[in-house]
């Protein structure tokens, strides 16, 4: 058990020193980092409990997918129909599916036929399943297209995929260092934006679908009379985000949407002083812009942002050229946060804030300051009580825990691992335990010497029967470790990963580097007596 | 040098028989952690009961703690608690879970910045909505019951059966104290409570297997030696390594709760009794003396032993 190779020594050297050298670019200023080679960019990230920031996690609703999924339906089999001119009825959303009424019987197997174009194979062309999204039967004339849950379930994985990526050019927009934006789970997305003071404009970012759209508004009846009665077939009362909000009845026929604009920016109104935001349209866009402003001259059309009126300006002149403004008693912030929403995109789907923590700067920094004031004090009181317990051995176990703890964060370096304040307390904890394989080790020794072994027999026998308990009693440890870090989110799983890697070094170093130096000390002095 | 030697050698306690006391001790003990549980209750943080948490700080002495709860109860939010921690002009605010939803939840920050208006330093703000509160407590249940299970699993292969089921009741008992601490104290009980109860488990488990391992190799050196004794013989050869442990994790430990600051001060205290006062002594007076009722006795252990024959034969080193 004591004798080493001059080859093994030297590998357990160099594989200690190489692990605890990784910790150097975690400490390195940021213009020297990005000048390191590649496989030298790798460093221990500290969580938002340390640095400040805020955490959170937006969840898609399968319920809208399947609403959203519903609407796009009923308004793509209108469409069906129309260009079958084949006569229907009562075409609308009914609980979980489309029913629509087919006037003519002798239509109804060739409509039936066309609608069932709509259903797709789930995961697209290309899949094998066979599984179609939606169910569609018929019954006498009446015709049910129904969404399967298989179709509603891909589709919100979907959404999940489409809102990551504009959510990220949202966040982007906002200017902070390294967010980052990760699919939690089948339906959620985890946000994390460090350093930010006040979360709420962030939310407001995330929160909105800023699905916009341009309608004309219907002149028929007044906003009033419609709530009052019934709104006329094709219409809906929408209102606007004044106090108190003003109703306007409006057509639910889109002249041209989001989509189709391809930059907005935040500005002033040169005559007004006000701010507002300018926007140009695509081609597609600008083309049916200007044949809808040419018809409607005169009539007053509505920009509506998530079901909101933002304004409801009335058509003076055709507008060609394809690009306009967007007025509503903004502030500067809300022009440009709707210049930043409008240029990412819509949401496929409404978000809901699930889970929100944030952590400000100034209690980031005083968790720092109480992490390391108690793990000096931690680490220097183990080593003092190790030292007065066990002398030289005591000092062994000492330069062995410190290389442990720099191994520790040499580890969580090359992971990228995310450092939190229970991550620090973990590798407090550690330090009390790992010297519990060195205690192991020493005391066997003891016990072995009184048994009546020589010295170097003694110490031998020492570390090969304590290696045994290390491993048992560790091994069981760790399970812990990894299960909770396979339950754990944020700051728990920050301490699961260094308690885990922690359990790791410390078998690594009881059975290496423990070992060679007591082997070391052994071939130099000769003991003749154990000195604990 | 003088060394320091907290425990003599060749100490001979009879913690066997002291176990006519432990038992009931630790009976009486669980009894009352258990009533405390169902009686106090535990006090669910925002993690498993949703709802609002905020830590706000007035500078300079700013601080009207009647001022703050009259703003924040004009607010008709239904529970609101506030306290004042640290003196130094913080305040915690935890607002209970709103009827309504998500948005619920969302609107409450907003509401509370609202009323306490300018000059506040927001520190934390946690807010955790109903959804996903269901889910974190019983992620928390099922990975205390995955980690018990697998650490059985594991000391079924390593041990016989009777030291993996000593070790279960062990580690039960440990958890049951401890969760009856939590209720009786009235500690926050979120999921860094869950990773301390699980690091307590992983180390209490720790101790009694460095027990249970002189056990056996003592069992497979000594077949003839009575049971009792070399119980005691196996705990008392172990003592000094327990006890000098427990100092340094007691050291560590102790660092954390004195400078480790605010928010993990929970965390801390709960590992401080649950590691400290609890795991060693369990190892010692309750995983150890269980042995003998569970049927662990040199005669059975050694015709077990002459059954893994070539295992065995690799430990028995002549002594």
């Amino acid at each position: 058990m004591l004798y080493f190779s001059k080859w093994k020594a030297f590998a357990i050297l160099a594989v200690s020193a190489i692990i605890c050298l990784m910790v150097v670019p975690s400490l390195v200023p940021p213009r020297v980092y990005d000048s390191l080679p590649g496989f030298l960019q790798r460093k221990i990230v500290l969580g938002l409990d340390l640095q400040g920031g805020s955490y959170i996690v937006l969840q898609v609703d399968a319920n809208e997918v399947r609403t959203a999924r519903l609407e796009q339906l009923r308004d793509d089999a209108r469409r069906v129909l129309r260009d079958a001119k084949v006569g229907y009825t009562g075409l609308n959303i009914q609980g979980n599916s489309v029913q629509v009424r087919i006037r003519d019987g002798q239509d109804a197997d060739a409509a039936l036929t066309q609608l069932r174009t709509l259903a797709q194979p789930i995961g697209g062309a290309l899949a094998t399943t066979g599984q179609l999204d939606t169910d569609v039967a018929r019954d006498g004339n009446t015709i049910t297209l129904t969404p399967s849950a298989a179709g509603v379930q891909s589709r919100t994985i979907q959404a999940v995929s489409q809102s990551i990526e504009i959510i990220r050019k949202r966040i982007d927009q906002l200017g902070t260092t390294e967010p980052s934006i990760q699919r939690q789970g089948a339906d959620r997305i985890q946000v994390q934006v460090p350093g930010l003071q006040d979360p709420s404009r962030l939310k407001a970012l995330l929160g909105q679908t800023a699905k916009l759209t341009f309608r004309l508004v219907d002149n028929s009846m007044s906003a009033q009379q419609a709530l009052q009665g019934r709104p006329p077939a094709g219409t809906e009362v929408l209102y606007s985000q004044d106090n108190p909000p003003v109703p306007y009845l409006i057509e639910q026929r889109v002249l041209v949407a989001g989509e189709d604009l391809t930059d907005a920016q935040p500005g002033f109104d040169p005559q007004t002083r006000e701010p507002i935001v300018t926007f140009r349209f695509n081609t597609n866009g600008a083309r049916r812009f200007a044949e809808a402003t040419q018809a409607n001259v005169g009539r007053p059309f509505a920009i509506i942002l998530d079901n909101h009126v933002i304004s409801a300006p009335v058509i003076r002149e055709p507008i060609l050229g394809g690009s306009g403004q967007i007025s509503g008693n903004f502030t500067v912030q809300q022009a440009n946060d709707l210049a930043i929403l409008l240029r990412a995109g819509a949401l496929p789907v409404p978000l809901q804030v699930v889970e929100e923590r944030t952590v400000g700067p100034g209690l980031g920094a005083d968790s720092i300051r109480a992490g390391l004031i108690a793990s000096i004090v931690g680490a220097s009181a183990v080593a003092l009580f190790m030292i007065a317990t066990y002398g030289l051995f005591g000092i062994i176990a000492v330069v062995a825990v410190a290389i442990n703890v720099g191994m520790i964060f040499g580890v969580l370096a090359m992971l990228g691992a995310t450092l939190t304040l229970p991550g620090i307390a973990g590798v407090v904890l550690t330090v009390g335990i790992a010297v519990d394989s060195n205690v192991l080790i020493y005391e066997r020794i003891r016990e072995e010497a009184r048994a009546g072994r020589s010295a170097i027999s003694a110490i031998d026998a020492g570390f090969t029967r304590a290696l045994a308990t290390i491993l048992d009693s560790n091994i069981t440890t760790f399970i812990a470790a990894a299960v909770l870090f396979y339950i754990g989110s944020g700051p728990v799983r920050g301490f699961a990963i260094t308690f885990g890697i922690g359990i790791i070094t410390t078998v690594f170093t009881a059975f290496t580097l423990t070992r060679l130096m007591a082997a070391v000390w052994v071939r130099w002095r000769r003991p003749q007596r154990v000195p604990i | 040098m003088r060394l320091l030697r907290i425990v003599p050698d060749d100490t001979n306690f009879d913690f066997m028989r002291f176990r006519r006391i432990s038992f009931p001790i630790s009976a009486l003990l669980s009894i009352v952690a258990l009533v405390a549980f169902l009686t106090l209750g535990l006090n669910f943080g925002i993690d498993f009961r949703g709802g609002t948490l905020l830590e706000v700080r007035y500078a300079n002495n700013t601080l009207n703690i009647g001022d703050v709860r009259s703003r924040l109860e004009a607010l008709d939010l239904g529970e609101v608690q506030i306290q004042e921690i640290g003196g130094d002009g913080e305040v915690l605010i935890r607002v209970a879970q709103q009827p309504g939803g998500e948005q619920a939840q969302q609107a409450v920050v907003g509401k509370v910045r609202a009323a306490l208006g300018e000059g506040v330093e927001y520190r934390r703000v946690e807010v955790v909505g109903p959804r996903v509160s269901q889910e974190l407590l019983s992620y928390g249940i099922v990975g205390l019951m995955l980690a018990v299970f697998c650490i059985l699993i594991y000391l079924w292969f390593r041990f016989e059966w009777q030291f993996a089921l000593g070790a279960s009741i062990a580690n039960f008992h440990d958890i049951v104290l401890t969760i009856g601490f939590m209720a009786i104290f009235q500690i926050d009980f979120d999921l860094t409570s869950v990773a301390a109860l699980l690091t307590i488990l992983g180390y209490s488990l720790n101790d009694t297997i460095v027990i249970y391992d002189r056990i056996r190799e003592m069992l497979r050196r000594y077949k003839k030696m009575p049971t009792d004794e070399l119980l005691n013989a196996s705990i008392n050869s172990t003592l000094s390594r327990s006890v000098i442990t427990h100092v340094t994790v007691t050291l560590a430990l102790l660092a954390l709760v004195l400078f480790g600051g605010r928010a993990i001060h929970s965390f801390s205290v709960t590992m401080m009794f649950g590691v400290v006062l609890v795991g060693t002594y369990t190892s010692i007076f309750i995983a150890s003396p269980l042995l003998i009722y569970l049927g662990v006795t040199t005669r059975t252990m050694a015709e077990k032993a002459e059954v893994k024959g070539p295992n065995a034969k690799a430990e028995r080193i002549a002594p």
